[in-house]
């Protein structure tokens, strides 16, 4: 046993020495007064300048909320939340709207850089010489409760696509949100939705217009920053027919010992021919090795394959949060239309994942795919769930899920709980799931030819992984490699 | 010096002894073949020369040119030029067995001070040793050793011996499992190894492969110890009377 305690020893002592995002930025905020009721709906609503409609549908939204109870059927354990304990708006000050990068205040600037994350167009545009598959990427930052800076805006919009902060869109393009937003999430659809529906303070809206093909990739990175705030972020991508977007996400926070809610919706919408693909890397704060601190990570997100031949693909790689809870679905309404969901979860020390897919088939002949790969380390617990339905008139529909768990070490769980329901006899489902664990034969062997035992457990753990890999924007694809060997060694950086 | 000096070596798994005061000595250019009936310890001492976590060694040294092996790790056994060729190699999914190559390779010579091979030159490296060996590039894309056949997955071994050059071999069982083709195709890769720079121990049930790889000495192991040394004859010898009059020594 002594090569695979040794590889559980090393892993155990991973927590915050490894987590590489945990410093916190000294600005100044400009915050609600903390608790929930009417009030702080309203004073969210007048800090946006949003129009009457928005506040109303978010105070319906509130009063929903105070008829709803928190979801309890998720293999996950956490203390009693005290919403009135919590911040639900932090915007660094000044927070007048600025024109241009060099308004905003340099440390959160510094931030940025210090994530990796480029702000500065100039530094893309006329930067040295980059390899080819360097492409441009189009960021919007969100700090707390606001989005700080949006980056190639003009030239997204001479192609017609819309990228802006959705407190933008709200009082820009009213008619575009009111159309869409609620529609695949609504407000009434969970306790934490609508909570967020009441609360969101901002997050990106994308409009791809017909015919489309969005020249570059867009991403938006969530920062966590002020304590006791909770971040309700929300997205609206919509791609209209025969248009094509890829969207990436990335998260970090500082890390503290008390936990934070980041209660995200994330909504799609594709239309006739349309395809959109989303991709989050998400690296939140996951709490010490104690299991002290870190996020809760209660996250709604869906896609609605409203028209036909349609297609929304989800791939997330979830390392970070001390709680995740999130199952990001598609809605295969339009006929011919396809979903996936390729999912890396890792979790390690205390962290608790619970996450998984909704593949809903409604139309004819929709299709689906789902790829599962679930990672346990430390005394974390990693649980798949997942839901395939076939309505009585999606005729032909398909399905196939692989979901396969490794286990590292022997105090930790992976859990598989998959709900299949077909009401029409054409449908076909399939469903593949393994449990393994990483075997000492296989790190002998590696560390036969000359790999160090990190080495050996990286590589193997990236093998098992590949197939979700491969589905990353490829600059992402490093990126996530890395983060994976981070999150199980803290060796590399 | 001698390449490898075993020095009364005892060896212990849990509460069992396996292994019992065994010396043996191989020096380069040398190819040594161990022979015993199944739990003698022949596959224990090759573990225990390589760093196998879950031995026990109780008393005794192993000495590789002159330094103490016991006290290295396995990578950096390794990285010296310990290299086990395994009875059973394991399957690696998702990772390209060129992948392997080239990140094993690379970690030896890291480890050893040297520069790490770039690309072009670890292809053209690679491409000449498996073309030596017949092995087709599209086995090299594969995952390691999965879905490879018994034969694949020995001559995958000896492509590695071939491509990290190794000091000493240890070749553990490599007959199991092949046919009579196989057998040749993979003796003939361990022939074309052989080297006044080398040396190599030849673990074996039977004296077949003995006639494709020829060894310098023969060591009968009953018991967890080395009960009869000598030449070649002895495996032939061996091959006649069985394992039985050993046990009884023993």
């Amino acid at each position: 046993m002594a090569a695979v305690q040794e590889t559980v020893d090393r892993v155990r002592r991973i927590d915050v020495d490894q987590y590489r995002y945990g410093f916190e930025t000294v600005i100044e905020s400009d915050k609600a007064p903390k608790g929930l009721s009417e009030d702080t709906v309203r004073f969210i609503s007048e800090k946006k300048n949003e129009p009457a409609w928005m506040l109303e549908w978010r105070l319906e939204a509130y009063r929903r909320w105070l008829t709803m109870a928190e979801p309890k059927w998720a293999r996950v354990h956490y203390p009693k939340i005290d919403y009135q304990d919590l911040y639900y708006y932090s915007a660094p000050r000044p927070k007048k709207s600025v024109a241009s990068l060099d308004e905003i205040d340099p440390e959160i600037l510094k931030t940025y850089e210090k994530l990796g994350i480029p702000l500065r167009e100039v530094e893309v545009l006329e930067g040295v010489v980059r390899p080819e598959a360097e492409r441009r990427i189009a960021v919007d930052a969100v700090f707390d409760s606001v989005s700080v800076a949006t980056t190639f805006k003009e030239e997204l919009k001479k192609a017609g696509v819309i990228f802006m902060p959705i407190s933008e869109a709200i009082r820009e393009h009213p008619e575009l949100v009111k159309k869409y937003l609620g529609t695949v999430v609504p407000t009434s659809d969970n306790f934490f939705a609508t909570l967020n529906s009441a609360v969101f303070s901002d997050g990106s809206f994308v409009y791809v217009p017909p015919g489309v093909r969005c020249p570059m990739e867009l991403s938006t990175y969530f920062r966590i920053n002020e304590r006791n705030t909770g971040q309700f972020e929300r997205t609206l991508i919509i791609a209209d027919k025969g248009s094509y977007v890829s969207y990436l996400e990335g998260c970090t926070a500082p890390q503290r010992d008390e936990n934070q809610l980041h209660a995200a919706v994330v909504e799609l919408v594709t239309l006739d021919d349309a395809e959109i693909k989303y991709s989050t890397v998400q690296n939140w704060y996951p709490g010490n090795s104690e299991g002290l601190g870190g996020i809760y990570n209660f996250v709604t997100k869906r896609g609605d394959c409203r028209g036909r031949n349609s297609k929304i693909s989800w791939t997330q790689v979830e390392t970070g949060s001390a709680i995740t809870w999130k199952y990001p679905s598609c809605i295969l309404r339009g006929d011919n239309s396809r979903g996936e969901f390729y999912s890396i979860a890792i979790s390690n020390g205390h962290q608790q994942v619970d996450s998984g897919t909704k593949m809903l088939h409604l139309g004819k002949n929709t299709t689906s795919r789902i790829i599962s790969k679930g990672i346990a380390a430390g005394v974390s617990q990693n649980t798949y769930r997942g839901l395939v339905t076939a309505h009585r008139k999606a005729t032909g529909a398909r399905n196939f899920t692989a979901c396969d768990s490794l286990l590292i070490g022997d105090k930790c769980g992976a859990h598989t709980v998959p709900y299949i329901e077909a009401k029409n006899s054409s449908a076909l489902f399939e469903h593949e799931a393994t449990t393994s664990k990483i075997s000492e034969d296989v790190l002998f062997y590696c560390v036969q030819r000359g790999l160090s035992q990190e080495e050996a457990v990286g590589l193997v753990v990236n093998g098992f992984v590949k197939d979700v890999l491969q589905q990353l924007p490829m600059e992402f694809a490093v990126e996530a490699q890395k983060l994976i060997s981070i999150s199980l060694e803290g060796s590399v950086g | 010096m001698a390449l490898l000096e075993v020095k009364n070596l005892q060896v212990r798994v849990e509460d069992r002894e396996i292994l019992h005061s065994l010396s043996l000595t191989v020096n380069k250019g040398e190819v040594h073949a161990i022979m015993g009936p199944n739990g003698s310890g022949k596959s224990t001492l090759s573990h225990v020369i390589a760093g196998k976590p879950g031995y026990e060694v109780t008393a005794g040294e192993i000495l590789f040119e002159g330094e103490d092996l016991l006290a290295m790790s396995p990578d950096e056994r390794a990285a010296k030029g310990v290299f086990l060729a395994f009875q059973y190699p394991v399957e690696i999914p998702g990772v390209a067995t060129m992948t392997f190559l080239r990140t094993a390779l690379n970690a030896q010579r890291k480890a050893r001070g040297q520069s790490e091979f770039s690309t072009p030159d670890f292809l053209k490296k690679v491409r000449e040793v498996a073309a030596r060996l017949n092995i087709p590039q599209e086995m090299l894309r594969r995952g390691v050793n999965v879905g490879f056949s018994g034969g694949e997955k020995k001559r995958n071994e000896i492509l590695q011996m071939a491509l990290f050059e190794p000091s000493l071999c240890i070749l553990d069982e490599m007959d199991s499992g092949l046919d009579i083709d196989a057998l040749r195709v993979a003796a003939d890769g361990v022939n074309a190894l052989r080297s006044p720079e080398r040396g190599m121990v030849v673990i074996t049930h039977y004296q077949r492969l003995l006639n494709y790889v020829v060894p310098d000495f023969v060591h009968v192991m009953s018991r967890g110890r080395v009960v009869k040394s000598g030449d070649k004859e002895l495996a032939l010898q061996l091959e006649a009377s069985g394992y039985a009059q050993f046990e009884d020594a023993a």
